[in-house]
């Protein structure tokens, strides 16, 4: 009988250790992630306030910085990942969607394509004033984003990252969603023009695509979906910032 | 949506006040009394339940046999506005029969007006919209005839989502089927003539199943049985598989993207596919939880696979 209880105990300790190695390598590997990520946007940030001091002009701007953008930017869907394992506790959706939108913009709307016709159009539309909106906005939220990460996952969070993190987005938040929105609209009539990611019939799948038309239902999908996003970014800051017990809605 | 209302009910042989009950009552004649003194939760609408996380009473079980003494509490959850499975399927199911039949006749405003109450030059077409009319029929009639539902009602909200599923679906393909610019499939009656044998089996199969599964149950009854094969050689599926009635309908949606290759029809079928899998993991999964003996060799949909 003693020798059983030893067992127990002996088993328990390596279950308690082997639960240890696995959250001290996850802890390791989202803390890896987040200086690389914040690391990232340093630079994009530098690169980009390097061109206009050298320049003087926002045109070509986007251009120099596009592959390393889209980089990092498209990395981010491991965040997914971490919410889908529940190593991060944010919740799926909120992630994906923001996410999501990120990838679009970058991978669909301000893409250089190698094509030559559609390459003149993409720089177009990647000179707009918008798009540098948008950039500087993400660049901002990112790194505090990333920043605050960091320091929370090293346990030594200084309060001005966590001040960044919890209030820049009240003002960057809705000044993002309009300099993306005035990006895809400005890319409207280039999209029309071109036929560019559009299929017509006749064709053997029997289906059709218009980008065009695609493109005014994202822009349509931010009403319900920007607000959502907003309020929840608002309920997380009453709640780290002034301790509020925010009360869930049942199911 | 829920409020945790406590309703407390004392168990005396004599019921002449509110609130006090036979032993022998049931939970649906508390939820009936509950209805009268709270008119706005209807008896469907009602949840209740010995432990404010535990699993909803059923309302045929009998208090005497429910762990309480001699005054119980329950507590209530409102599951928000019922409406009838019976009104949701009719209405779901309808709407893709007439939206179809809209693009068949084309209908003013869909294409271009010179096209205007024109029928198609293909014949595949025509047979199409055949298939897709008689899918839905049948579907109505046994709706009507044939199903025996274990609950009574769904949440309201369902019938909006239900509806827009499947009536934006029938549009988009319908509007691609019937389009003047259709293009038929490329190995022609070859392709049409397989593609209507396996649909018409299918849909002979899934009816079969449909019939079997309602033999299982008595009228009014809402007993659980295990399936079985029967004489019918459309049922011997059931030795291999705990769900036919999706494998019948998947086939019989793959029958019919093969008919007219059409690719929304084959999204269509895989998003079904998808849902259909779900439903029958989760109806396996309580098969094999009800019943120790359940046969060990049947997968939920797709035999060995899935």
């Amino acid at each position: 009988m003693a020798s059983s209880e030893e067992d127990g105990t002996v088993e328990e300790k390596e279950n308690n250790n082997k639960k240890r190695t696995k959250s001290a390598l996850v802890t390791a590997w989202l803390t890896f992630y987040n200086i690389a990520m914040t690391a990232g946007w340093l630079v994009l940030a530098i690169t980009m306030m390097r061109f206009y001091i050298q320049r003087g002009t926002h045109k070509g701007l986007y251009r120099s910085i596009a592959r390393t953008l889209k980089f990092f930017q498209t990395f981010a869907l491991v965040e997914v990942g971490h919410c889908a394992i529940g190593i991060v506790k944010t919740s799926v959706i909120v992630n994906g969607v923001q996410v999501c939108s990120r990838i679009f913009m970058v991978w669909f709307v301000t893409n250089s394509i190698r094509q030559i016709s559609t390459c003149i159009i993409c720089q177009k539309i990647q000179n707009e004033e918008s798009v540098i909106l948008f950039l500087v906005v993400w660049t901002v939220m990112e790194i505090s984003r990333y920043s605050y990460y960091t320091f929370s996952l090293l346990h030594h969070l200084p309060y001005f990252i966590k001040w960044a993190r919890y209030n820049f987005f009240i003002v960057l938040y809705p000044l993002g969603v309009a300099g993306e929105l005035l990006t895809i609209y400005a890319a409207l009539p280039f999209v029309r023009r071109s036929g560019m990611y559009s299929m017509r019939l006749p064709n053997k799948y029997n289906v059709s695509f218009d980008y065009y038309y695609c493109l005014i239902i994202v822009m349509l999908s931010y009403i319900p979906l920007f607000p959502q996003l907003y309020l929840h970014m608002l309920r997380q800051r009453r709640r780290v910032l002034h301790g509020e017990v925010i009360v869930e809605k049942d199911e | 949506n829920s409020s945790r209302l406590v309703l407390f009910v004392e168990i005396q042989p004599q019921h002449c006040k509110t609130n006090r009950v036979e032993p022998n009552a049931t939970i649906g004649e508390i939820k009936s009394m509950f209805h009268k003194s709270h008119p706005q939760w209807y008896p469907a609408r009602q949840s209740i339940r010995l432990d404010p996380k535990g699993k909803s009473l059923k309302d045929e079980d009998v208090l005497q046999h429910l762990p309480v003494g001699t005054t119980a509490t329950f507590y209530f959850r409102d599951l928000g506005a019922q409406i009838s499975w019976v009104t949701v399927f009719l209405t779901e199911y309808t709407g893709p029969l007439v939206i179809y039949l809209m693009f068949y006749f084309r209908v003013p405003f869909i294409y271009a007006s010179k096209y205007d109450f024109t029928t198609s030059k293909h014949w595949v077409v025509h047979l199409a919209c055949m298939c897709h009319s008689f899918h839905y029929v049948k579907r109505l009639l046994e709706t009507l005839f044939v199903h025996r539902f274990s609950h009574g009602t769904m949440p309201l909200r369902n019938i909006f989502k239900n509806c827009t599923y499947y009536w934006g679906f029938a549009a988009w393909m319908a509007y691609y089927i019937n389009h003047p610019l259709y293009t038929p499939p490329i190995y022609g009656e070859q392709q049409i003539r397989l593609a209507l044998i396996i649909f018409l089996f299918c849909q002979i199969g899934n009816f079969s199943i449909h019939i079997a599964l309602r033999n299982l149950r008595p009228p009014g009854s809402k007993t659980r049985k295990i399936p079985y094969p029967t004489k019918n050689p459309f049922t011997w599926i059931f030795l291999l598989v705990s769900c036919p009635n999706y494998t019948y309908e998947l086939g019989s949606w793959l029958g019919f993207t093969l008919m007219t290759q059409c690719l929304p029809v084959a999204f269509f079928t895989l998003v079904g596919f998808v849902q259909m899998t779900v439903w029958a993991k989760g109806k396996h999964r309580s098969y094999l939880k009800e019943f120790r003996d359940y046969p060990p060799l049947r997968s939920p949909i797709l035999p060995f696979i899935l």
